[in-house]
């Protein structure tokens, strides 16, 4: 019976094998999108897992300067008072073609966890200056001087030495970053404060940041996934809904010949299941093509934007497919839920006849029209009351829904009124006919407002970034030269060289510190008319750059300013080792994860003495003399130079980068919901005969018909798009105001790009077209023998 | 004069069995006011010829005439064209549009031929006992109402030639029999000459004319 029943059930299939591939496709670029998503997420938090255990010393706490370097005296003082400390040295240095961070350790002092990227037998082997680097980063720089071999327990980007060999390669002999403390220490030692007063313990959770940090890109990636999942779902709830509704008679005469409603059900929820796991096979491989081929960019992103080291190359991992065939199977469960509860409630004498997208009735108009309300009220509550990226992503979740669900109401009031106003005869069926219609393309058109919105949200946030970023580095990268120190002697040999070459020698100067229960940064400023004249600062004191310059307090970038409420002339910030100081001004600071404050250059000196200059910022009329002069007369290697206008490059790749990955799932999004309106359209074409033979008899020639077909589409797509306008400034606006805010901690001025918008209609018209160009080209082509056979099956 | 004239009518079908003849060289003319029956039993050609006198199907050979109009000599839109303004199509299961309410439907041909009399359709409507539906959808009025709607659809553009295709068949027997008379009435009245396609020789009995198909061929009435 079983057998029998699905044999009938499958030969649907059969007879309409473009809704299957339909089916079969929405569900496959729903998985692909959903778990490619994923499997850049999970590939990131793995790298992410890999560099904490490495760099944050194996989870141990550590000893710090606030200088951020100490004399590696301090480690055999350590020692020889009993406690179980190792040195760690991490710096910067041009190593093959590229620059990477060195990081030197002392195996024979070091905890387990913290060495675990050595092996035994290779000890003799690392203390003879053999380095360790993971695959991608040896390929990255290329040939070396030094022996390198490659390991997958190293984050990209770091290659992992023997302490002296660290030294030795980053300039800086007989200093060292850090001590790490072993977890277990003997009893009976003597405290740490009264032993090294100068040094600070660093907690091990303090140093587990990244995580947190990306936190936010993988809610926007996992956001965007979620999108697309629920477009790609739309296709297949189209496409389970058409089948039922086509296999109304057949379900009735299946009842009638004795096959019991719980089989009946349990074979076309069979059915569904073997979709879903042939369609989501399918999904996870394109997936994972899709997720290899932008993970360079999405490593490139989370490196430019939070320092975090990922891998370009993808690993496979089963518990990642068999989350995605889960998704799948969820979806499928999800949009199938509807044609099974139906045929659960369908008596067994209903009506053949099918009455396609039942949801076309008034009732479930009004009914999507209530819900829709309450969607936009929950909205409003959320826009006014909540707090939080959950809140933020809630809030968008809530919008775009509302106005999916509203699409059909405002598209059938405006069809209405074109109705009223149309004169002739075929402009008013047209708009009839078009109405009518709508509910059978409503799912494919909320797909496509959705994917509009979408784009034009996330467009228009993007273009507000970076118009805002070009002004901004403009601004903030006015020194002509930029010149890395490789150690303090450097710096100083450095400052004397350049003080009869340059107009002005800014030094850059920081620690490391919590501010407002923060990760953050404490820079010193030297008082000079580049940052007066150049810096944009957000609601400042008066005389904001003489304050600052007397010492009487300080700025935060806009992060601090905005995670911990600071107000400008009324808020004081509590600084390591100084404490409390009024707050002057915020300025912007886009692109940094980290809280910041900037000191006067003598406020900071005092308090943190020994603090190493990290860079000077040159200010010159002739940048490339100069640069000359550093490299011939000093000696400095080109990788420690940057000019202007290669930072600025290097800034704007960064960015570009950043939303690279975003524009892509954009574009992916937009193309699954112009699928979805193409698979609604050529089954709606099957259903549509019968309503157009008719006035093909009466004197239509099918070339007409066709015309009106593309026509219709057309003008449902740009009212579709007119309507995800609105909706997409809306989205754009909750996202620079309410997302950014909360991810990233800046706030950027929402800017207007109308040919962006023209671009996007021009692209979503030629999309709709494409969509309805198969079937109207095949009413075209052959309409007299299609249409013709209305009449003939009348018998 | 003649409103319809077929010379020898061949049409043929591929099918899964090879080629099916199902009209052979039939020919027929129809007088302007005259109504002419065509009976047969089903698969015998009957509606075929119909739609090939519609211009709605080409024939393998053969001529027709719509009035003095060679409709085999014309492309698909001076078919078109020639449905539009002097052609009545009345179907078994009506085809009204269903998105278009009884009065719109009702001038719908007649407006897109440019014929459109408001005042004749509103008297037409109240003939056909539909002044009281004229804001009603398709759906909402019964099989009668509907297809009462499809014939004033038809005649309130003035056709010359009306083609009924077993306008009945979906109709119990009394509702049938006064939606007929109806037919009859008015395209007399028009002056239409009318080719009604039906199994019922009851019904035919009814028309000026008869003629029987009879596997693809004009044959006796049995």
């Amino acid at each position: 019976m079983t057998r029998a029943a699905l044999l009938a059930l499958i030969s649907h299939w059969w007879r309409n094998p473009l809704q299957l591939v339909m089916l079969l496709v929405g569900l496959a670029l729903a998985t692909a999108l959903w778990s490619g998503v994923q499997a850049l997420n999970a590939e990131a938090r793995a790298a992410y897992s890999t560099a904490e255990g490495l760099l944050s010393d194996g989870g141990t706490a550590r000893l710090e300067h606030a200088s951020g370097q100490m004399d590696q005296a301090e480690f055999a003082r350590l020692r020889r008072a009993g406690w179980h400390v190792s040195p760690v040295i991490e710096g910067r240095a041009a190593l093959g073609t590229g620059r990477v961070t060195v990081l030197g350790i002392d195996p024979l002092s070091t905890e387990a966890g913290m060495g675990a990227a050595l092996a035994a037998s290779d000890l003799e082997g690392f203390f003879n200056g053999l380095g360790y680097a993971h695959p991608q980063t040896l390929a990255e720089i290329g040939p070396t001087d030094q022996p390198l071999r490659a390991t997958q327990a190293v984050p990209v980007g770091t290659v992992l030495f023997d302490i002296a060999t660290a030294q030795t390669l980053l300039g800086a002999d007989g200093w060292i970053t850090r001590l790490s403390l072993a977890a277990s220490q003997p009893d009976g030692l003597q405290p740490l404060e009264t032993l090294a007063p100068g040094l600070r313990l660093i907690a091990p959770d303090d140093g587990a940041e990244l995580a947190g940090l990306t936190d936010s890109f993988h809610l926007n990636l996992t956001a965007f996934g979620l999108l697309a999942f629920a477009v790609g779902l739309f296709i297949v709830h189209s496409a389970v809904g058409l089948a039922f509704e086509q296999r109304r008679a057949m379900f009735r005469t299946l009842r009638a010949l004795g096959l019991p409603l719980r089989h009946l059900t349990a074979c076309l929820a069979g059915e569904m299941v073997l979709f879903a796991l042939v369609a989501g096979a399918a999904g996870l491989a394109m997936g994972y093509l899709l997720a290899a081929a932008l993970l360079p960019d999405v490593a490139l992103t989370l490196r430019g934007l939070y320092g975090a080291p990922v891998p370009g190359r993808l690993q496979f991992d089963p518990l990642w497919a068999l989350a995605g065939l889960g998704m799948t199977l969820a979806g499928t469960a999800l949009a199938g839920a509807q044609a099974l509860w139906r045929l659960w409630h369908m008596p067994v004498l209903a009506p053949a006849q099918p009455r396609a997208w039942a949801h076309a009735s008034a009732r479930m108009m009004r009914l999507q029209g209530a819900a829709a309300l309450a969607l936009a009220g929950l909205a409003g509550v959320l826009a006014l009351t909540g707090s939080g990226l959950v809140a933020g992503f809630s809030l968008l979740a809530a919008t775009l829904l509302a106005a999916a669900l509203a699409v059909p109401l405002v598209l059938s009031a405006l069809l209405a009124v074109a109705e009223r106003m149309a004169r002739g005869p075929v402009a008013q069926w047209f708009w009839a006919d078009s109405r009518q219609n709508l509910p059978r393309l409503s799912l494919a058109l909320m797909a496509l407002m959705l994917a509009l919105s979408a784009n034009i949200g996330v467009g228009t946030m993007v273009a507000s970034f970076r118009a805002t970023f070009i002004d901004w580095l403009d601004l903030r990268l006015v020194a002509e030269v930029n010149v890395l120190p490789r150690s303090p002697s450097e710096a100083e040999a450095l400052h004397a060289f350049l003080t009869p070459r340059a107009d002005a020698i800014l030094p850059m100067q920081r620690i490391d510190a919590t501010l407002g229960g923060q990760p953050a940064q404490v820079y010193a400023m030297k008082d000079h008319a580049t940052f007066r004249d150049n810096w944009p600062l957000i609601a400042p004191v008066a005389n904001v750059w003489d304050r600052l310059a007397a010492g009487d307090g300080v700025l935060v970038n806009e992060q601090l300013y905005r995670r911990a409420g600071l107000r400008p002339g009324t808020s004081t910030l509590d600084l390591p080792g100084i404490g409390p100081l009024p707050v002057l001004g915020a300025y912007p600071d886009y692109g940094n994860p980290l809280a910041q404050a900037v000191l006067s250059q003598e406020r900071f000196i005092a308090a943190y003495p020994d603090t190493p200059i990290r860079q000077f910022a040159l200010r010159t009329s002739d940048a490339p003399a100069l640069i000359a002069a550093l490299q011939d007369d000093f000696g400095l290697p080109a990788t420690q130079i940057t000019d202007q206008a290669q930072a600025k490059a290097l800034s704007l790749s960064i960015f570009e980068r950043t939303f690279l990955i975003t524009r892509a799932l954009n574009v992916l999004t937009l193309s699954v919901a112009a699928l979805a309106l193409f698979a609604a359209l050529v089954t709606l074409s099957g259903m549509r005969l019968a309503q157009l033979a008719p006035l093909w008899a009466l004197g239509l020639t099918p070339r007409h018909l066709a015309a009106l077909e593309l026509a219709r589409a057309l003008v449902l797509g740009l009212l579709t798009m007119v309507f995800a306008l609105p909706v997409g400034v809306l989205l754009a606006q909750v996202l620079l105001s309410v997302i950014n805010v909360q991810a990233f901690g800046w706030r950027l001025p929402m800017q207007v790009f109308p040919a962006d918008w023209a671009r996007l209609g021009l692209w979503a018209s030629v999309a709709v077209l494409a969509a309805a160009a198969v079937p109207a080209l095949r009413l075209w082509r052959k309409g007299a023998a299609q249409l013709l056979r209305v009449f003939a099956y009348e018998r | 004069m003649k409103a319809l004239t077929l010379y020898d009518i061949t049409k043929s079908f591929e099918t899964a069995e090879g080629r099916v003849e199902v009209l052979n060289a039939v020919s027929l003319g129809l007088e302007a006011g005259q109504s002419l029956a065509l009976t047969g039993e089903s698969g015998s050609g009957k509606s075929t010829l119909l739609h090939i006198a519609a211009g709605l199907e080409q024939p393998d050979a053969g001529r027709i005439f719509v009035g003095p109009e060679d409709l085999t000599a014309m492309g698909d839109a001076g078919r078109a064209r020639l449905r539009r303004g002097q052609v009545g199509l009345i179907f078994q299961q009506f085809n009204l549009i269903p998105s278009l309410s009884v009065a719109a439907n009702l001038g719908f041909q007649a407006r897109l031929a440019g014929k459109a009399d408001d005042g004749f359709v509103t008297d037409l409507a109240q003939r056909l006992g539909l002044g009281g539906l004229m804001q009603r959808y398709p759906e909402q009025l019964s099989g009668g109402q509907q297809q009462r709607v499809a014939i004033g659809r038809c005649l309130a553009a003035r056709p010359a030639l009306v083609l009924a295709d077993e306008p009945t068949g979906n109709l119990d027997e009394a509702t049938g029999d006064q939606v007929l008379d109806l037919m009859l009435q008015l395209t007399a009245e028009a002056g239409a000459a009318l080719l009604l396609v039906t199994h019922s020789p009851r019904l035919a009995a009814r028309c000026d004319a008869r003629a029987h198909l009879r596997a693809g061929q004009l044959a006796e009435a049995p």
